[in-house]
């Protein structure tokens, strides 16, 4: 069972969810996909005892082979090479632009010269670590360096299947959110009961409903802002899983890197509820 | 000599658009025959290596020099890679930009003048 945590708008409370639920829950395997700003290891202190090199695959032109046909830059859909044709006996020029480059290997694959070999480009990191009976896993992506999903799947595939995994999902509604959430059995999108929090929950509902991912709503400090997240569900038909007031201990405690099933343990059954709740949706779904 | 001003309409009245790989249009002007022809810039609407894209383009068609607005990263590495010169900040019509430039009061730019992503919408004025 795979439970990815999303949210559209950052700052809502992904994080905290996905901490809280794993920590309610036994035989937990946690993926923190949130690779541009990793922070779930804050709250589960894990013991990290692996580390792996995430890499992408960049193209390195020989230039002794290369006839400036042209083939490469056709082919690359990211606009990642620029090829300049020589003239009046000038030789050409193979510009390669590594931060636009997906690694999909098409320019090697295309070369009729075979004139593109492709190297290794460090991306990030992936730190492997555990805490109790649950297996942690996060990455890191390297300052400076603008495309994370490449990383977020190298972290998905730790995914061990007869675990309960959890994936902290990043904020947004874009390719890295796409790539975490994708292949989830369930997601459960957190928001908050504000103008900004309808807005970007409405765009990630309509990305979950492209996915054809099941998926539900936990609208955090639930007592403030306004009723019209709340009316959207009802109106959309989404069900509302969990609220969680507004509480200074609640963020006193985060500001401490507390865990709120640690200050509050009545919550432990609430999440374990709501997990209950997912995985008879969750199969329910999976048979239709 | 052929040169490249990027422009917001297709006239030599239009004036100069501010940004390089996204612009509107490019006018490919002849200074020895003082012909032109504009080209719309399909590039405009790329989410990412617009500059490139746009730089190639302008390499292809054979010109000397650039005339636009800002000039980002990657379309400075193209055009300078293809001994383009490039002269950046210019404003005004297209007519103007090309005398100023033929009265030789620009200096070109050997850096870019913006950063990446400039010309996206929502980001220039």
């Amino acid at each position: 069972m795979v439970i990815s945590v999303a949210s559209g708008k950052g700052g809502t409370g992904k994080t905290t969810i996905a901490v809280n639920l794993a920590l309610s829950l036994k035989n937990v395997q946690f993926l923190d996909c949130d690779v541009e700003e990793p922070n779930a290891h804050i709250f589960l202190k894990p013991q990290i005892t692996g580390e792996q090199r995430a890499v992408i695959l960049v193209p390195e032109v020989d230039e002794e082979k290369c006839a400036y046909c042209g083939k490469c830059q056709e082919v690359c859909v990211y606009h990642a090479i620029a090829v300049l044709p020589g003239n009046n006996g000038k030789r050409g020029s193979v510009l390669i632009f590594p931060h636009l480059c997906h690694g999909c290997g098409a320019c090697s694959l295309f070369c009729p010269q075979g004139a593109i070999k492709e190297a290794d480009k460090d991306i990030g990191v992936i730190e492997i670590g555990g805490k109790d009976d649950m297996q942690f896993i996060h990455g890191r992506l390297n300052i400076g360096e603008a495309m994370s999903p490449p990383l977020i799947r190298q972290v998905k595939k730790y995914i061990n299947p007869t675990k309960t995994v959890i994936v902290d999902a990043p904020p947004g509604t874009s390719c890295p959110v796409i790539t975490a959430v994708k292949g989830s059995d369930f997601c459960i999108l957190v928001t908050e009961p504000t103008p900004f929090g309808l807005n970007d929950l409405t765009l990630a509902v309509e990305v979950l409903r492209k996915l054809q991912i099941p998926f539900g709503v936990i609208i955090n400090r639930s007592d403030i802002g306004d009723g019209k997240v709340e009316d959207y569900c009802g109106k959309e038909g989404i069900s509302v899983l969990m609220r969680i007031p507004f509480s200074k201990e609640i963020a006193r405690a985060y500001s401490c890197g507390e865990t709120l099933v640690y200050r509050f343990p009545d919550l432990i059954k609430e999440f374990r509820n709501m997990f209950e709740r997912i995985t008879t949706y969750a199969d329910r779904k999976s048979q239709e | 000599m052929k040169i490249c001003v990027t422009s917001e309409g297709k006239t030599l009245d239009s004036k100069v658009d501010p940004r390089f790989g996204r612009c509107r249009n490019f006018i490919f002007f002849d200074t020895d025959t003082g012909n032109f022809e504009a080209q719309e810039n399909a590039n405009a609407q790329f989410q990412g290596g617009a500059g490139i894209q746009s730089g190639q383009l302008v390499v292809s068609r054979g010109v000397e020099a650039v005339l636009t607005g800002n000039v980002g990263p990657n379309a400075h590495q193209v055009l300078s890679a293809a001994g383009i010169s490039i002269f950046a900040g210019i404003s005004g019509t297209v007519k103007e930009a090309i005398e100023a430039y033929k009265k030789g009061e620009y200096k070109a730019t050997d850096t870019p003048s913006v950063g990446s992503k400039f010309g996206m919408p929502g980001k220039s004025s």
